[in-house]
């Protein structure tokens, strides 16, 4: 059978372990992520040669273990049992070996070949730890490889016992966890009962142990016997014709053996284990002298500091923003000129060709140029704020974040870890979403996707930032008016922040009603970050990625806003036209109809809010920037914009709906038109009260 | 060491430990998923905890199991009874 490879290798492991270093180290730009079937799990898939053979690796999710019922784990679990993988490699954080060990021994009970791949031995050095590997191997029957998988230490030698492995040249006999006499006694009694089922199974101890404890899922595969179907491959898996009356006196047997046991089974289990990782973790670590300074502990002291922690992650934020805008500013107006520079260049080859108007209009001033303006608005600040972002989440501030701020979430009934999905929102809101999915509770899950976009993505600072120059900074002194300008960026983001958790805390006591989690959040080492995957995961995951969708999107937004320009009802344009109706809502919530009009037009883009804008206010047919700032505040201000405009256009830009890429990813994310729906009409309803509230209370005072 | 020191059997949960104090878990009040998964993360009768920080808010607290640090809420940690260590 053409099978493009010789070998299939499951990579599995506790989270922040490395696993995806290793992955990456190992498959290179060899590889491909997804999602498992039917699932929203990221599934990695790489391949890599050695020794003229070819290797498929399966990155399995992150889990701790293999027992519980969370999605993550049931897929590593059912990829490792039914997908027959030749070999099933542990990545294990040396500096927590025994925590580590749990999952290693559960693996090691379902699977023979297993190479166990030791890492972090670096850290674990400077925390005075030694790791005795060979040691390690003995106890546990399988090979044992210490690397340090960030500096590439170790892998050669990990690649090469994968292959020793796979081909059976080196012999595994993995330990199985002991087991307390009174249960294995159960164990013992139904097992043979199984193995008439499922025979070709490493260790059909395993599915006794998972049907005594009730695993519908399980117990629903032997009766259809539908194996492939768990391992989510499309892949041969065969059990042995069984027949009912087999079935039926196998789950008898589990009846009785289950009654007398089910209660504290799974509490046994986990003890059986970790009793055996204590005895095993004991014998492989020993304490060398510990180093005089805890660093991790000083600056956890320093970040989660009860006086300093909070300005520190402020001053962080505004960091980021502030070398983000400075950074982006050159690479967008060169990007800009150079991409303009085309469009005329596009123009002549139409005119050359003798094209029509109507279709060089559509599709160079209306498509081409938009999607121009997006590239130039959107790449530079994604191309610094992601790798940014990636820095501080390798590094583990991320989670210190989650653990400054999570009793407000508490309040809000959400989960701590939103958090980290807001501050991904800043790059994203499409990515924010999809990184909703480190929330396990499903109702704390939805929380976090229908108000991730309260935080303000990259695609819209430019708007905050144009208005804020332009309207708010001149009205200081220009040696401060730059401060003001990020001070008032700053205070923009509040409200989405603010916003955030009061829209949090109604979803959680109405619509998404029910009891909090129980939050658990581990707190990572802070460990330099690796520049290389630093850079390549946010460009090529994240940067490249979002570009990509903003760009397919914009597209269609760009030949409408064309058309809009240029077909004329009567005397005046399209645009015009539909402005004027819309004008009166606009002017209700201190806006007017042309504003209105571009957030409805470039719903798929936030970039090409203000082009619009300025097109419309221009009566110009295409959509253009203007060179001054000067010139730009005399023709807003010529439209009647005022201060008011300015601020109410700033709040509706945060708190607006998600745009069309987003809305997208929600769909994709939650699989439900109504809450997509609600995604929407959530923030169009607060957008449109809050400015209301707003210009009305201005005009009630007096300004605007 | 004397087996006859007299040892109190006083029972706290886990929210009642102190940053920089220890404890050793002796149950867990909670069933189901969440009782398997505090089992996985190491959170076994028996096992050292020491609370290591607290958030600027003063909930959730870290602490300290089995080598790795774990950020419990308060609320949650008052479902783990311990029996602190003197």
């Amino acid at each position: 059978m053409e099978k493009g490879h010789d070998y299939l290798v499951a990579l599995a492991g506790n989270p922040n372990t490395g696993k995806s270093t290793v992955f990456n180290a190992l498959t290179g730009l060899h590889q491909h992520v997804g999602n498992w079937p039917g699932k929203t799990v990221a599934r990695a898939e790489g391949s890599f040669k050695y020794m003229g053979k070819r290797y498929k690796l399966i990155d399995l999710p992150g889990t701790y273990s293999l027992l519980a019922t969370a999605t993550d784990e049931e897929i590593a679990r059912n990829f490792v049992l039914f997908a027959h993988p030749e070999v099933v490699v542990v990545v294990v954080d040396s500096t927590t070996l025994e925590r580590n060990l749990n999952l290693v021994l559960q693996v090691l009970e379902i699977s023979n070949r297993v190479v166990i791949c030791l890492n972090l031995m670096d850290e674990a050095a400077r925390k005075g730890l030694e790791v005795d590997a060979k040691q390690l191997s003995r106890d546990l029957g399988v090979p044992v490889v210490p690397t340090v998988a960030n500096v590439g230490k170790g892998l050669n030698d990990l690649v090469k016992v994968i292959a020793g492995v796979a081909s059976g040249a080196i012999p595994t006999s993995p330990h199985r966890f002991t087991l307390k006499p009174e249960i294995r006694k159960v164990l013992d009694e139904v097992t043979p009962y199984v193995k008439k089922v499922v025979d070709d199974l490493p260790n059909t101890r395993w599915i006794t142990m998972r049907l005594l404890e009730g695993d519908a899922r399980i117990r629903k595969t032997l009766e259809n016997g539908d194996l492939a179907s768990l391992a989510t491959l499309n892949q041969h898996v065969s059990i042995a014709e069984s027949t009912e009356a087999e079935l039926k006196e196998l789950f008898d047997r589990v009846q009785i053996a289950a009654s007398s046991i089910r209660e504290s089974l799974h509490d046994h289990i986990v003890s059986s284990i970790y009793a055996d990782a204590e005895i095993i973790a004991s014998k492989a670590v020993t304490k060398t002298e510990a180093p005089k300074i805890d660093m991790d502990a000083k600056l956890d002291r320093i970040l989660t500091s009860r006086i300093i922690g909070f300005p520190i992650m402020i001053a962080l934020l505004m960091g980021v923003f502030w070398i983000t805008i400075e950074g982006a500013n050159i690479p967008s107006q060169l990007l800009a000129e150079g991409l303009f520079w085309l469009e005329d260049q596009f123009t002549l080859l139409f005119r050359w060709f003798g094209a029509p108007e109507w279709l060089e209009g559509v599709l160079v001033h209306g498509i081409y140029r938009s999607l121009a303006w997006v590239v130039a608005v959107m790449l530079p600040p994604m191309a610094i704020f992601f790798p940014l972002f990636t820095l501080f989440e390798n590094f583990g501030y991320l989670a210190r974040v989650a653990f400054n701020i999570d009793r407000i979430f508490k309040w809000a009934g959400a989960h701590g870890k939103q958090a980290i999905t807001m501050c991904m929102g800043f790059g994203c809101n499409a990515t924010g979403v999809i990184s909703c999915r480190s929330i396990n509770s499903p109702r704390e899950r939805l929380i976090a996707i229908l108000t991730n976009n309260f935080v303000p993505c990259n695609g819209r600072w430019p708007t905050l930032i144009l208005v804020t120059t332009v309207f708010v900074a001149p009205m200081f002194p220009s040696a401060v008016s730059s401060i003001v300008a990020a001070a008032v960026m700053v205070a923009i983001t509040l409200v989405g922040i603010f916003a955030t958790f009061i829209i949090s805390a109604v979803l959680s006591r109405t619509l998404l009603k029910g009891e909090s989690s129980f939050f658990t959040l581990e707190m990572p080492s802070y460990r330099r970050p690796q520049i290389f995957r630093v850079l390549y995961t946010s460009l090529i995951d994240r940067t490249i990625k979002v570009l990509y969708r903003a760009i397919v999107w914009a597209a269609p937004a760009g030949a409408i806003i064309w058309i809009l320009g240029n077909v004329y009802v009567g005397s005046e344009t399209l645009m015009t036209y539909l402005a004027g109706i819309l004008s009166p809502i606009g002017l209700l919530i201190g806006l007017d109809g042309i504003i209105l009009l571009a957030y409805i037009v470039a719903l798929p883009a936030n970039e090409i809010i203000i082009p619009t804008i300025i097109m419309g206010y221009m009566g110009a047919s295409m959509m253009i920037e203007l060179e001054s700032m000067a010139g730009l505040h005399a023709l807003f201000v010529a439209q009647g914009f005022t201060v008011v405009t300015a601020i109410c256009l700033m709040l509706f830009s945060v708190l607006h709906y998600p745009c069309a890429t987003t809305t997208h990813t929600i769909w994709k994310e939650t699989g439900s038109a109504k809450w997509t729906f609600l995604s929407n009409l959530i923030p169009l309803v607060v957008a449109f009260l809050v400015c209301f509230v707003v210009a009305q209370s201005a005009h009630i005072l007096g300004f605007g | 060491m004397s087996s006859m020191t007299k040892q109190k059997l006083e029972y706290e949960t886990l929210a009642e430990i102190k940053v920089g104090q220890r404890a050793k878990v002796v149950g867990l009040l909670v069933e189901g998923p969440t009782r398997r998964r505090l089992l996985d993360l190491g959170l076994l009768p028996g096992t050292e905890v020491k609370a290591v920080m607290e958030s600027p808010l003063g909930t959730p607290v870290a602490y300290k199991i089995r080598g790795s640090i774990l950020a419990l809420r308060l609320e949650d940690a008052s479902k783990i009874m311990v029996n602190p260590s003197r």
